[in-house]
């Protein structure tokens, strides 16, 4: 139907999407699987990220790859003080609530950009905005590269601290046990808001890389929570590696299915495949129990 | 009968309310406030009742909506007709989604994203299809008459309102002394449980399903003959299943009179901070979060058990 150039190119496009998409999911699996949340200001969490990037870009000419260092702190302190200031005490541990709290965080954030920012849609011009790279029989732009490269870092960075550090020994016995962890001396409390932490820094390392190839207004985060739910329950949740590996395959399906069936229709795909694993395998591809 | 009693006398007073009132405001206030009554008591019924937390109720509202547009439009069915026709076809989507959904055990988180899903599948096909006019949306020619269920004044679409909402309060007033209301409350409670005692758990929430979805669908078809306009974001996007869910909890699940006592607050609250911040687009909604969040950090049953709280309080040894 399409020539090999077309389709390699196509599913090239989809990989380097598909490593920030994961990147997100990442953060938001890694929230589910500890504190057992589903995250509903994700969204808004990256919208203030991007706000966060283009204001560092436009105000003081920092470049978003060098903001890195000022956007991932930030947003790690945001989600710490979220979780220990707002979500833990309104939660009290009852989904509904949680649920309720963070749709109310996203409301409060998604207006707040409104109010500041109006609903313009804003970008940002680098100097390697228009670059372009060759790989085999495609053409792909420089910071969509830059961004597969700096998400699959990202990624590597976290499974590290997560399977080599003290911290993520923590989290993981507070995961799989929270009564035995707390019994062992672990702060529970501590350990929630350092994973809400990590959630929304990693949300901050991928508004910095995705920026440059990208836009943002003030619901821009809207688009990407139901992709960052599909991959979740694809990869199973609170599944490390399933993240990444389902951000991956949903970067592709949304590629190809934008390619065979339009812009519009072309989104259907990732949903479809959503349906499919919730109903089939709800433990998604590397989640161990349903 | 102290449940009915109760519904006689809310259907009176807001009846008797609405033919003293001559201020479109007020009118347009009440119409709104049961409108989104009308949707939370439709979640709270599957919600708070079955305990299968839905977010994407909007899938039902959407379905009733086009089909209420699609059916005088394209198919001259008669308002009234197409009214039948709309709750109909939403509660075979909701039988269909709630068969595939039920028969493979999704629960909790899992079940809310499902519906989260459809209703995004079935807002990108009103997208991409033709006969939902795509993107556009569907426009209902203005042509008032009680036949074509479009009113001059607001009393008549609050009549209509009034009328669904008060089934509503009945269906969910018989869950509450029914056979069928104890076994769906056993399954939310303890599903295991219930099916150890011989609850078909699967058909009782498949029945909570098709009962929402009716009052949803109902929810939709009367939008599109208020505002005889329909496009795909507004009926399947993410906004009315939060409205839903929002009043339902914020109210109090699974109480008779919560979701109408939530959806009423938050309405008039939404009203007052437009009123209030209705210059700077954005800060009346920041304030309408900040409030949520508040409620919900102290006002943990819902409004309607803010009574309940404030006895505990008082009861509560001091130390």
């Amino acid at each position: 139907m399409f020539d090999f150039g077309i389709l390699f190119s196509s599913v090239l496009n989809g990989v380097t999407t598909g490593a920030v998409y994961a990147l997100i999911a990442l953060g938001l699996t890694l929230i589910y699987g500890v504190l057992h949340i589903i995250n509903f200001a994700h969204g808004a969490a990256l919208m203030v990220a991007l706000y966060a990037v283009y204001l560092l870009k436009t105000q003081w000419g920092i470049d978003p790859y060098l903001a890195l260092p000022i956007v991932v702190p930030g947003m790690f302190a945001l989600g710490y003080g979220l979780q220990r200031g707002v979500i833990n005490r309104a939660g009290r541990g009852k989904d509904e609530n949680i649920l309720l709290v963070t749709l109310g965080i996203s409301i409060v954030l998604e207006n707040l950009a409104l109010l500041v920012f109006k609903s313009d849609t804003r970008s940002i011009e680098t100097p390697y905005t228009l670059s372009t790279v060759a790989i085999g029989p495609a053409t792909i732009s420089l910071a969509k590269l830059v961004a597969f490269g700096g998400a699959v870092a990202a990624s590597a960075v976290l499974l590290l601290i997560l399977t080599r550090t003290d911290l993520g020994r923590a989290i993981r016995a507070v995961a799989k046990e929270k009564h035995g962890a707390k019994l062992m001396g672990i702060d529970v409390e501590h350990v929630y808001a350092m994973c809400f932490g990590i959630g929304l820094a990693c949300v901050g390392a991928a508004a910095c890389f995705l920026l440059p190839a990208y836009y943002v207004n003030p619901l821009v985060g809207a688009g990407f929570v139901p992709v960052a739910f599909t991959i979740v329950v694809l990869g199973g949740m609170g599944s490390f590696v399933g993240a990444l590996v389902g951000g991956l395959l949903i970067g592709v399906v949304e590629s190809l299915g934008g390619l065979y069936l339009g812009e519009s229709l072309g989104q259907i795909g990732i949903f479809v495949v959503f349906i499919a694993v919730l109903l089939f395998r709800p433990q998604g591809l590397f989640g161990a129990k349903a | 009968m102290k449940d009915l009693a109760a519904i006689a006398a809310f259907a009176a007073l807001v009846g008797g309310l609405t033919l003293a009132l001559d201020s479109g405001v007020w009118l347009t206030f009440i119409m709104m406030a049961l409108y989104a009554s009308l949707l939370a008591q439709s979640w709270n019924l599957l919600g708070g009742y079955g305990g299968q937390f839905s977010f994407g109720h909007a899938l039902f509202f959407g379905t009733g909506a086009y089909v209420q547009a699609i059916a005088q439009l394209s198919l001259g069915f008669n308002a009234w007709l197409a009214l039948a026709a709309a709750v109909a076809v939403a509660a075979a989507v909701a039988a269909f989604v709630g068969a595939l959904t039920f028969r493979y055990g999704l629960k909790g988180s899992y079940f809310a994203l499902v519906t989260l899903a459809f209703a995004e599948v079935f807002r990108i096909l009103a997208v991409s299809a033709s006969f939902t006019g795509g993107g556009v949306g569907l426009m209902l020619p203005l042509r008032e008459s009680l036949g074509n269920m479009q009113f001059g004044s607001r009393k008549g679409y609050i009549a209509l309102v009034l009328g669904w909402v008060v089934l509503a309060l009945l269906v969910t007033a018989w869950l509450r002394h029914s056979r069928f209301g104890a076994q769906l409350q056993a399954v939310r409670d303890n599903e295991d449980a219930a099916r150890a005692i011989g609850v078909d758990a699967w058909a009782v929430k498949i029945g909570a399903i098709v009962l929402s979805a009716v009052f949803m669908g109902a929810g939709g078809a009367f939008y599109v003959q208020v505002f005889q306009y329909i496009d795909p974001g507004l009926a399947f996007g993410p906004t009315t299943s939060v409205e839903a869910l929002v009043a339902a909890i914020v109210g109090g699940m699974g109480t008779l009179w919560g979701p109408l006592l939530g959806a009423a607050v938050l309405h008039l609250l939404g009203e007052l901070t437009r009123n209030l911040f209705g210059q700077l687009p954005g800060l009346n909604m920041v304030v309408y979060g900040s409030v949520l969040v508040l409620i919900v950090m102290f006002v943990p049953r819902g409004l309607s058990g803010v009574g309940r709280s404030v006895r505990d309080l008082l009861r509560r040894p001091r130390g």
